[in-house]
């Protein structure tokens, strides 16, 4: 197994190794908040970080499976196109932001904006997410085991939301939608395959009522 | 006998002005268009090259070198960009233009030796395939951004804003959003699409610094990152840019074009392109980064003497939208029908936002799009950038300058109070320069 201790090796140097010649697994000791740690990685191969992450740990992940065993600051696997990053402490805001595919784990909370802009991404949060979560969600699926802070899917399109816990004000066309035996049976799977144990028969749905798709003069107050 | 008393027009409730107000009330909404600001504003028209005299020498028109190369990127890129020309071909997005179109500006460019940029529709095959030199603008829409088209382009450009809608995002509306259009965006089809005007995951100049080293890291420090800017509050932005690590920085003036946005938008926010050109050289004088960090300028650039001004003023290059627009054939007097049936003639039209482009430029439609072909409209494109060079380098000849980036601010004069306050160049006859309080 490859290893790297960002106190005496750089983030650059890293970063090169898992764009040139990834492989296997690989471990990260000492991370102490640095930015942009294993970030643009496109291969096959299994990141352990020992620690706290800053900005935009994983970003732009394809394939790559990378654990944090720590915090998350803003940007975590931003942009994400496939793999998986799991987060075993808290992340800050935007985790997830533009993620096109594969699955982002939280197992702390979330803050602000948590899959803001999301576009086929999976992030289940076991914890709770801060405001404006799902801002115009595209496509994907944010699953919240514990609480949404207020405005939760502003202006969202066509992802969708699974809310256990309590939610705070909804932002605008956001509503809460009917969870049907699909819905039910496609968040069992991915509860599974993240290995966040919780309930299904808890959680509603919530997503877009359409009606900023085109402007309509009769529904101008919700501009 | 008795005369009809003449008909008096009010200046302050115009013909348009009215025609607006009973639109809006029977409309209920902002009026959406393309093109930029029509409105009359400072120009580069303003100022007047001093050609030689006495006391300088000008250059033979033929013999005698006048280069035009420039080198973008040599902060911190690996590989910067070498180009031919000091004009590039701005962002427009594949979704507002139809993809024959991106297929004529990347051919025209290569054969130039300058580059196209992507816009908020991401990268397409055809514009990668054509464009020899291609920037990936990375928005706050993030609309198909991936990391095989970041590796695969050539710089990126971070959009902080443009000039036609500066602290906007883009629009593109129903009927241009086609199968192809939608999944490239993940967007429903048909529905009236707008774009973020944040980025999701960075807010201010701080964050910018560490998304620029993300993107640095994700593309192993080989190319480089422009940032570009809507021209509003110029000398913080262009120091914040400078600060945040930006290789080189656009500033795109209020005359930059759009394919679709608010017309109160497009005419009442923003700055001239004038006073931004002068302002972003003096915020990169101050931080001594002047030519160190590249400047490119855009927003209504017209011509050679356009292009050549905004040199003299200290731009590295010009970037142009809705002139190579024209080149490509938009209001060209042809189709006339067409234009007609959108209630609009050849010279007055701005609907690309329609979808139903006369010429086939801005629209998915595939049988106005048969009317540009992608080798006749790069034809077009590079006869005019061709035409604008040799403009550029009469103009260089003329102040006695080997290089065109050698223009200076010494060799221009102004023709109003206005442009000589805006350009910093005094105005003609006289030693005067509007706000210096010498």
């Amino acid at each position: 197994m490859a290893a790297f201790d960002l106190n005496s090796d750089s983030v650059r140097t890293l970063n090169q190794h898992l764009h040139d010649s990834p492989s296997g697994t690989l471990s990260v000791t000492n991370p102490g908040g640095r930015h942009c740690i294993a970030c643009g990685i496109d291969a096959p191969v299994e990141v352990s970080i020992d620690g706290h992450v800053g900005y935009y740990c994983a970003g732009m992940n394809k394939q790559a499976q990378v654990t944090i065993a720590g915090n998350a600051g803003p940007g975590v696997a931003e942009n994400i196109m496939s793999g998986s990053v799991r987060v075993k402490g808290n992340a800050s805001q935007s985790a997830g932001a533009s993620g096109r595919g594969g699955a982002l784990i939280i197992e702390g909370d979330a803050s602000a904006r948590c899959g803001i802009s999301m576009k086929g991404v999976d992030i289940v949060v076991a914890g709770s997410v801060g405001h404006m979560s799902a801002f115009m969600a595209q496509k994907g699926r944010l699953v919240i085991c514990g609480d949404a802070g207020d405005f939760l899917g502003d202006s969202i399109y066509e992802a969708i939301i699974y809310v256990r816990g309590n939610v705070g004000e909804l932002g605008a066309d956001c509503i809460k939608k009917e969870m049907t035996a699909d819905h039910v049976q496609g968040l069992k799977q991915l509860l599974a395959s993240t290995g966040v144990a919780a309930n299904v028969d808890e959680f509603r749905r919530y997503g877009s009522a359409r009606k900023l798709y085109n402007f309509n003069i009769d529904h101008a107050d919700d501009y | 006998m008795s005369h009809a008393k003449s008909l008096r027009p009010s200046a302050t409730f115009s013909q348009q002005v009215l025609d607006e107000i009973h639109r809006a009330a029977d409309q209920g909404i902002y009026e959406i268009r393309g093109f930029g600001a029509k409105r009359s504003l400072p120009t580069f028209d303003d100022l007047v090259f001093l050609g030689a005299s006495m006391s300088r020498y000008p250059l033979e028109g033929y013999r005698e070198k006048c280069a035009t190369d420039i080198v973008l990127g040599t902060r911190y890129a690996r590989r910067p960009i070498k180009l031919k020309i000091p004009i590039t071909i701005a962002g427009m997005s594949f979704g507002a233009l139809g993809a024959n179109a991106k297929e004529a500006l990347g051919r025209a460019a290569t054969a130039m030796g300058t580059s196209t940029t992507t816009g908020d529709g991401g990268m397409t095959e055809e514009e990668r395939q054509s464009s020899k030199t291609l920037v990936y603008q990375v928005l706050p829409s993030r609309y198909g951004l991936n990391p095989d088209d970041v590796r695969r382009a050539d710089a990126l450009e971070i959009v902080v804003g443009q000039g036609a809608k500066p602290g906007g995002g883009g629009m593109l509306l129903g009927h241009k959003i086609t199968e192809r259009v939608a999944e490239m965006r993940d967007l429903p089809r048909d529905i009236d699409q707008r774009s973020a005007c944040r980025h999701p995951d960075w807010t201010g100049p701080d964050d910018l610094a560490i998304k620029i080293q993300e993107l640095r890291e994700i593309t192993d420090w080989e190319i480089p990152i422009y940032i570009k800017i809507g021209a509003t509050r110029v000398s913080y932005d262009v120091a914040l840019a400078v600060k945040s690590g930006a290789d080189v920085i656009v500033v795109d003036g209020m005359q930059g074009g759009t394919a679709a946005t608010q017309d109160v938008f497009i005419e009442h926010v923003g700055i001239p392109t004038l006073p931004a050109v002068r302002m972003a050289v003096e915020a990169l004088q101050e931080l001594g980064m002047h030519r160190q960090v590249q400047l490119i300028v855009s927003g209504g650039i017209r011509s050679g003497a356009d292009a050549a001004k905004a040199l003299a003023l200290g731009a590295d290059a010009v970037s142009i939208g809705s002139a190579a627009m024209v080149a490509l054939g938009c209001n060209r007097n042809i189709f006339v029908e067409d234009y007609e049936a959108l209630g609009t003639a050849p010279g007055y039209c701005h609907h690309c936002h329609t979808g139903r482009c006369p010429v086939g430029i801005t629209t998915q439609d595939a049988e106005l799009e048969e009317r540009l072909q992608p080798e006749q409209g790069a034809r077009w494109l590079r006869n005019y950038l061709t035409t604008m060079v040799l403009e550029i380098q009469t103009l260089a000849r003329a102040c006695g300058k080997t290089h065109v980036l050698n223009l200076e601010p010494e060799d221009l004069t102004a023709l109003t109070i206005e442009a000589a306050a805006m350009a910093k160049v005094p105005l003609a006859g006289t030693n005067w320069i509007p706000g210096n309080n010498k």
